[in-house]
């Protein structure tokens, strides 16, 4: 077995097949994610409790009772997850040595399946960010900055590499470098304005945010209430499915997760897409996209319209608006969210002691960035009696004039919408941290952002490489709840455009068996 | 339009956090400015929203049985200052100095 195979297909065949053990699998992952270091994925490598887990793994797989696909599986959690005994920091030095008490439920749910934790991965402090550029442990470095396919198409105008790697984008950058790297099979993110999606179109990986209300947000350090979703992150659409499979249903720890069952699926292979009607929104033609995008998404509609499907332009009108509407609304939920970190129960807690107030006042000064106190100090200012109604009500109202777009475009017979994912490839680290967070966020989340507004299911697929030799990924937006014919048209995508294999010398170095399943057809 | 010193100086108490310099000030016009545009949408009778899951999901409650706890051992120590059972914090009601009293960048707008 080698570390890109797929879940479904191969590794979980292999491990029960005896082909390859939980142990080795481990090991192998864990060697590389040491080798990988300069890519700053992880922010904590939880090396003895895996090992653990894997041999306990491998002990069910020799008895033949392993508890399922996922059994001897490993995988990565974003560090904004709760995980018990092992450090959550959120990139920031306000829970810098914070030990979770608790697992949240996504990730009690892989360990109940026998999923193997390697570690946790880096992040935009507290998950605000498009970049993965702004926690206290650094910036993530995008797997591709080092792929020949990279290196091919640089301008060798600068001597090192230190100076041409690319982000990951965010803020689930880390995750979407792991998972791109090989050191895990699959890794959780979350997803509040695009931060799955985004840094899985630049990382080239399959990035799903689900329907808001059907994976559990128990444990999952909150940003934005009303929109936040763990994310998953793949490298395969079928992989998702298996993901999501064990992670959605009810959980009566997070009173916002849908009563109804939820039944996992394994997905059919579409051969026949003339039932499809695929709607290609005017708007999201936005201004700054890449023409290489915009001939992309292009390509993307033509493809399905020549296999049958039904494709047309439609509208939803309130587009521009949602990013304007999200920074209120989101700013305003941080303010409240973000007052539990006071220094008291548990985080960073200043030296002073004069006051009770002037103590909370000194541990948020201490252990916010500036990017956070800023959406904090923004949010408080919308919630403040005088601006309420002008702000933060006018923002709601705008919020169901967003989401009824949507319901309109689906009541109109479309399925699935079709839309590119980023406005370009991924940008040099030293050219994106020349504008600031929110500027970045603002320009970066307008693909991805009303999707969240709407609380619809959501997918990155990998397209193609740009001139650069970077990935760029399309994205489809789904019904709510209809996730299996969402991810459906997703695999069917995936199999035309056929995606190139990421060629990174360190994992050649690690891993030979990796280049056995190499595709050389790509879509562009 | 400028934010008032006063406003400012109120959002710090609200949000125990403070503008630093005048960047941070600065960051906030800049977000006002931005929201500002709201305004150019039409939201007459429409109602806001919430949840998007305001159709599918009735609020529920639950019958009001302990189903955990008994777990201060585990709460208690990601704590830095607690005594026995408890977390220990410097005096309350003690509000915060004013302006003109502290030492914040504000003092000198």
């Amino acid at each position: 077995a080698a570390l890109n195979d797929g879940l479904r297909s191969q590794v979980s065949a292999a491990l029960k097949e005896g082909r390859v053990a939980p142990t080795e699998l481990c090991q192998r992952c864990l060697a590389l994610i040491k080798s990988t270091k300069f890519l700053n994925a992880y922010i904590t490598v939880a090396e003895e409790t895996a090992m653990k887990q894997a041999e306990e793994s491998e002990e069910r797989y020799k008895r033949g009772q392993p508890l399922g696909i996922l059994d001897g599986i490993p995988v990565a959690v974003k560090d904004n997850f709760n995980t018990a005994g092992i450090e959550t920091t959120c990139a920031s030095n306000m829970l810098k040595g914070y030990i979770s008490p608790y697992n949240a439920t996504v990730v009690q749910k892989l360990l109940d399946q026998g999923a193997v934790l390697l570690g946790k991965t880096n992040l935009d402090e507290f998950a605000m960010g498009s970049g993965s550029t702004d926690g206290v442990f650094g910036p993530v470095r995008n797997p591709w900055s080092y792929s020949k396919q990279y290196k091919e198409k640089s301008v060798p105008k600068s001597h090192s590499e230190e100076s041409n790697w690319v982000i990951t984008g965010g803020s689930s950058g880390g995750s979407a470098a792991a998972v791109s790297s090989f050191t895990c099979f699959a890794a959780l993110g979350s997803d509040t304005g695009g931060s799955t999606r985004n840094p899985a179109a630049h990382c080239g990986v399959v990035g799903l945010k689900p329907t808001y209300g059907l994976i559990s947000r128990h444990g999952l350090i909150p940003l934005v209430n009303s929109m936040d979703v763990p994310g998953i992150l793949t490298r395969c659409v079928d992989d998702a499915a298996v993901l999501l499979g064990s992670l959605a249903g009810h959980d009566p720890k997070d009173s916002t997760t849908i009563q109804d069952d939820f039944e996992p699926f394994e997905l059919p292979n579409l051969t026949d897409v003339s039932k499809l009607s695929i709607g290609i929104p005017k708007e999201y033609h936005a201004p700054g996209l890449s023409s290489e995008i915009l001939a992309l998404w292009s390509k993307a509609a033509d493809l399905f319209k020549n296999a049958g499907a039904k494709v047309v332009e439609v509208s939803l009108p309130h587009t521009r608006y949602s990013i304007v509407c999200y920074h209120v609304l989101c700013t305003a939920e941080v303010a409240s969210n973000m007052a539990r970190f006071d220094g008291l129960e548990y985080g960073h807690r200043s030296d002073m002691k004069d006051s009770t107030e002037s103590m909370y006042a000194a541990t948020r000064r201490e252990g916010f960035n500036d990017v956070v106190r800023g959406r904090i100090l923004s949010g408080n200012y919308f919630l403040l009696k005088q601006n309420y109604e002008k702000y933060f009500v006018k923002a709601q109202k705008v919020r169901r004039l967003i989401a009824n777009d949507f319901v309109k475009v689906f009541r109109s017979g479309v399925d699935i919408l079709l839309t590119p994912t980023t406005l370009s490839d991924a940008a040099p680290y030293t050219e994106f941290i020349q504008e600031d967070n929110r500027t970045r966020s603002t320009q970066d989340d307008i693909l991805t952002q009303a999707a969240n507004m709407a609380g619809l299911p959501a997918i990155n697929v990998p397209t193609a490489l740009s001139k650069r030799g970077l990935p760029v990924g399309l994205q489809f937006i789904g019904r709510s709840f209809q996730e299996k014919q969402l991810l459906t048209v997703a695999k069917w995508f995936e199999k035309q455009v056929q995606f190139p294999m990421i060629q990174l010398e360190e994992v050649k170095r690690h891993d030979s068996g990796v280049f056995q399943h190499q595709k050389s057809a790509s879509f562009s | 339009q400028k934010v008032s010193v006063e406003v400012l100086d109120h959002l710090e108490h609200l949000a125990l956090v403070d503008f630093r310099d005048s960047e941070g000030v600065e960051r906030l016009h800049k977000a006002i400015q931005f929201a500002d545009q709201l305004h150019e949408v039409n939201t007459d009778g429409v109602e806001p929203m919430d949840s998007v899951l305001e159709d599918r999901w009735c609020l529920y409650l639950r019958e009001d049985d302990v189903t955990e706890g008994n777990c201060t051992k585990e709460l208690l120590e990601n704590a830095r200052e607690k005594v026995e059972e408890y977390f220990v914090a410097p005096p309350g009601n003690i509000p915060l100095p004013k302006l003109e009293e502290r030492e914040t960048f504000l003092q000198g707008s």
